[in-house]
């Protein structure tokens, strides 16, 4: 169990209470709702799972189930800079397991997860639809191509006065 | 209607109808393993996840799972060919892979489906090796998770959540790491889980069983510096019988206390007793919140809830908090008998409370919880000290050597083993609220009931109500088991849809014969039909049929209590509610 305390402002909540309803508070469009939520806040802690469970009348264990079985869904907060590392086909087979593996090394974090400042978290994803440059890491908005392990220091380095 | 052939027999079934069922129509029982189906409560279970089912289908290049594959016209099914049983054997081999082998010392072996199943497979090795699931073990006052045993059948997600809307257990994360767990995986006891059993009744292997104090009961018993006292509830006499190989349905009330005096308990009393005494004092609430709200008195709430049942209990606490002054007052029959025995009995015999040790032997497992309970205590020392399933009692007679069968039917001992008709009948859904009408209506209407039995409030319906005539008045009544079915109600309630004067409410389905620490019924309802109309026999069986003519509850109350309602009433036999609602804590 990896989740952040957070306290809920009125207005969280009103947002929250307002996505729900833009779903008629239908148990059918959970997902949907999560989907909207994630969005606003960038993850989904418990409190923001408990306002929804309330919502849509659906248990909360239902809800946890849901945001842990698709990957789509974090109860992590992102870091100042996410990293995302593409393991699409064409990535894959050029080493992006490799690149991966030194990113994990270097930040000392697991896929999914947050360095404890809160400064990177690591995701994987698939095809950006640059197989040119593969394999590709991403830093925010920032786009890396054909990226070997020795890289990974200097692109985290970058940002390491903000 | 559809035509196919099973195991070269011809079967025409309705359009609509799964394999499974059309093979059991003549006779083919088909291994199942999460597939679960409780007629009589419309429940159905069908996954279709563990493929133990599977049948062969010509035509279909594919295995398909009988319990979740419609029959068509034409089908040609083998249930037993090479392929079939070659699949079946891999897939329980499978499931045994990643599944502790500790069955020697599993408190669910003998009664565990997939042990069975391994048995009638002829399984005989696992040949293969690979990572085991591990899960920690959660450990609450009335159930143990060991997901470990769980195979992902669902079929407790389908109780917790469809049938008792509690909604505590849920299927999370993914592939291998996918487990059943409540929300952010919290322990149960931080959860909503009102330890209603239902979750155990329906496991099929160890994953969900009940904590065990049997080894404590024994410790106790030899213990000579203490005096150890038991009560039964109604729910254990029509049920225990069939661990022992008895019919469903075998009332063994005498057997039962004297195998509880051969195991060496001080005194062998009844619960019975003190459900007597609860329609005393919940009969006398009722008359008095009726009689202020027909004065016009708008401080009362009506309709009264009965208040007997600690899994509901604990259910409207944390589901629906604001209306927690609803519910009777009066305790559950176990906690009633126990602030008497640690009173009243304590000082008759003689014997300090701390040295007189109160077990309960209960249907089920939600009372383990609630005799632990702080409202429950006097200066850390619980009324009831603590409580033993059916199942457990019946364990602990066969390791005692007791030959069960053989005994002499034996009588409780006096003066809390004495009760009425209208106290056995608390073990069945509508027979708490009967017992209160019993009562409640002589007390009232001061006139004698011109015949006890209440056919109009029986039955195994999930939701019923009658209209009682006391004598010109007519009494509204509502009766609900299972939490699924107490929700609606209490949501008629909250929209003032609900017109009821009382409602009883038994979490479990039919009542305590149903309860969470019953013998396993495997899935076959009519042995609680079994139960209830064991029960109702033992009513009829009674000289005394009505609480308020129970001799030892009237002399309870000229020694002790005074009257139903005093002040020494409100200490030891009401309690009071809390709101659960933020209770719940994520760790």
């Amino acid at each position: 169990m990896s989740s952040i305390k957070v306290k809920l402002k009125e207005k969280d909540i009103a947002k929250i209470q307002e996505i729900c309803k833009s779903f008629d508070n239908k148990p059918g469009d959970l997902i949907n709702v999560l989907h909207k939520v994630q969005g606003e806040f960038g993850y989904l802690p418990a409190e923001v799972q408990e306002v929804v469970a309330e919502n849509l009348n659906v248990s909360l264990a239902k809800i946890y189930g849901v945001v842990t079985f698709y990957s789509f869904f974090t109860m992590i907060p992102k870091g100042k800079h996410p990293v995302s590392i593409c393991t699409g086909t064409a990535c894959y087979v050029r080493g992006a397991e490799k690149v991966l593996e030194e990113f994990k090394k270097e930040l000392g974090i697991k896929v999914g997860e947050s360095t404890p400042d809160g400064k990177f978290s690591l995701t994987c994803l698939r095809c950006v639809g640059a197989c040119g440059l593969a394999p590709v890491v991403q830093v925010g908005e920032k786009t890396y191509g054909r990226i070997a392990p020795d890289d990974v220091k200097n692109i985290l380095a970058e940002y390491e006065d903000n | 209607m559809i035509k196919l052939i099973i195991d070269k027999k011809t079967v025409e079934v309705e359009k609509g109808t799964t394999i499974l069922q059309a093979a059991k129509n003549i006779g083919i029982h088909i291994p199942t393993l999460c597939y679960m189906n409780l007629g009589d409560l419309n429940i159905e279970n069908k996954p279709g996840g563990c493929r133990v089912c599977v049948v062969e289908v010509d035509g279909r290049r594919n295995l398909a799972p009988a319990c979740a594959t419609d029959c068509a016209e034409g089908m040609v099914v083998h249930t037993h060919s090479i392929r079939v049983l070659n699949a079946r054997k891999t897939v329980v081999q499978l499931i045994l892979s990643d599944h502790p082998f500790d069955c020697l010392i599993c408190a669910k072996s003998g009664n565990c489906e997939l042990q069975d199943l391994a048995h009638k497979l002829g399984i005989r090795e696992i040949p293969y090796q690979g990572e085991q699931s591990t899960y920690r073990e959660d450990t609450s006052p009335a159930i143990i998770r060991d997901v470990d045993k769980c195979i992902m059948c669902r079929r407790c997600e389908v109780m917790c959540n469809e049938v008792q809307t509690v909604g505590v257990l849920s299927a999370i994360n993914r592939g291998f790491q996918s487990v059943v767990a409540p929300a952010f995986e919290m322990n149960l006891d931080h959860s909503v889980c009102t330890y209603c059993g239902q979750c155990v009744n329906v496991c099929p292997t160890g994953a969900l069983t009940e904590v065990d104090h049997t080894n404590q009961l024994i410790n106790d018993l030899a213990d000579p510096g203490k005096t150890v006292i038991v009560q039964t509830a109604p729910a254990v006499r029509a049920a225990l019988g069939e661990e022992f190989g008895m019919e469903p349905g075998t009332l063994v009330t005498g057997k039962m206390a004297a195998a509880l005096r051969e195991l060496g308990f001080d005194y062998v009393f009844d619960t019975d007793f003190a459900a007597d005494l609860t329609i005393m004092e919940e009969g006398t609430e009722l008359l008095d919140r009726l009689s202020k709200h027909l004065n016009g008195d708008t401080n009362v709430h009506l309709p009264i809830l009965t208040s007997c049942c600690p899994a509901w209990v604990k259910f409207f606490e944390h589901q629906f908090p604001e209306m927690k002054d609803i519910p009777s007052t009066a305790r559950s029959p176990q906690q009633m008998f126990g602030a008497i025995a640690k009173t009243y009995f304590a000082d008759k015999i003689n014997v300090d409370r701390k040295k007189l040790v109160v077990v309960s032997i209960m249907p089920c497992v939600a009372k383990k919880y609630e005799c632990s309970r702080d409202e429950f205590k006097v200066d850390g020392n619980p009324d009831v000290d603590y409580s033993i399933s059916t199942r457990e009692l019946a364990n602990l007679i066969k390791q005692a050597n007791i030959d069960f069968l053989g005994l002499e039917d034996a009588d409780f001992d006096n003066p809390m083993g004495e009760s009425t008709g209208a106290s056995v009948i608390f073990g069945t859904t509508g027979g708490v609220i009967e017992a209160a009408v019993r009562t409640a209506y002589e007390v009232h209407t001061q006139k004698e009931l011109p015949k006890v039995d209440f056919e109009e409030l029986r039955g195994m319906e999930g939701i019923r109500s009658a209209t009682i005539d006391f004598d010109g008045l007519p009494i509204s009544i509502g009766i609900a088991h299972g939490l699924g079915n107490a929700r609606k109600l209490l949501e008629d309630i909250k929209a003032g849809k609900s017109q009821y004067h009382a409602i009883e409410i038994m979490a479990c389905p039919g009542g305590c014969i149903g309860g969470g620490g019953q013998p396993y019924i495997h899935g076959d309802t009519s042995i609680l039909k079994a139960r209830q109309k064991a029960i109702y026999q033992e009513d009829a069986q009674k000289t005394i049929r009505k609480s308020h003519e129970n001799k030892y509850v009237q002399k309870l109350y000229e020694e002790f209590l005074g009257k139903p309602m005093s002040e020494k009433a409100h200490h030891l036999l009401h309690t009071h509610y809390f709101d659960r609602k933020k209770e719940v804590f994520i760790d």
